[in-house]
């Protein structure tokens, strides 16, 4: 039977996958992309908490899913500036390698 | 909430992962990024949470993977070349995630809830009789417009800055 602690192992094991690309890739569209995996594990584990404890009409816990629901707009906001960003740092520097943007003034 | 299916979409939400961190070309991580967030939409659904996993596949797979690749292709990036790879920067970056994974699943071997299955929620005979349930969109819907009134429109304007920032950011300076 699945447990809720499968579905936080999960969600660790995502946000792990997540945090290492963030590490360990040089590329600043992919580093864009682990965020996003980041932050769906933190989605995943808020949906399970919200299946587990439900309340006494037999509801799942509702709040958690408008987290979420705040989480994912976020999210989408967030990704829209970071790859105009992306693009602006591209016009000037033609490269998308965060080693080759070191400095704080061009 | 069958385990096969629970095994298999949790396999492919993981797989799918890693592979956006392990390819060199960008289209393929994003494309494998695509795969990932729709097992997890998958997931969302088997938790009872059908809005959530469709707004997952709306917005995460429709829209801003649609981004990302439009993106990609707008900087006609390339499979990037190998670099000589820093190993020390390498080894510290995986020993840092694998200290964050330890933590976290001592902490779930600790959590005593953590190994109680879900409970049930109420058959379709009660929910005749006058149990409200499983109508998570109403629900969801009520909230936001009820006790989230004011983060909901404070995310509206989130967005609106977002939108009048990309503009600013992407627009060509004429001097």
């Amino acid at each position: 039977m699945v447990t809720l602690g499968h579905y936080l192992i999960v969600s660790a094991i995502l946000f792990a996958i997540g945090f290492a690309g963030v590490m360990l890739r040089r590329n600043i569209i992919i580093i864009l992309m682990a965020v996003e995996l980041m932050l769906n594990a933190a989605n995943l584990s808020l949906v399970a908490f919200s299946r587990f404890h439900v309340d006494p009409t037999g509801a799942p816990n509702y709040n958690a899913q408008v987290f979420v629901f705040f989480i994912i707009t976020v999210a989408a906001a967030e990704v829209a500036v970071g790859l105009a960003i992306v693009v602006a740092l591209f016009r000037l520097r033609q490269t998308t390698h965060v080693e080759d943007i070191s400095s704080l003034k061009f | 909430m069958s385990p096969f299916l629970f095994w298999i979409f949790a396999l492919l939400l993981l797989i799918f992962g890693a592979a956006v961190i392990f390819n060199r070309n960008p289209v393929a991580s994003a494309l494998s990024l695509v795969v990932s967030f729709l097992a997890l939409a998958a997931l969302f659904i088997s938790l009872n949470a059908y809005f959530i996993g469709i707004i997952q596949v709306l917005v995460y797979a429709g829209a801003i993977m649609v981004l990302f690749l439009f993106i990609i292709m707008l900087l006609d990036l390339r499979a990037e070349e190998l670099r000589k790879i820093n190993w020390v920067a390498s080894a510290g970056g995986v020993a840092v995630a694998l200290a964050l994974i330890v933590q976290i699943f001592a902490v779930i071997g600790k959590l005593k809830i953590a190994k109680q299955t879900f409970p049930p929620l109420p058959t379709p005979t009660a929910l005749a009789s006058g149990a409200s349930t499983s109508d998570d969109v109403r629900q969801i819907g009520l909230l936001l417009f009820t006790n989230y009134n004011l983060p909901f429109q404070i995310i509206g304007v989130v967005i609106l800055v977002a939108t009048i920032g990309v503009v600013m950011l992407s627009r060509r300076e004429t001097r």
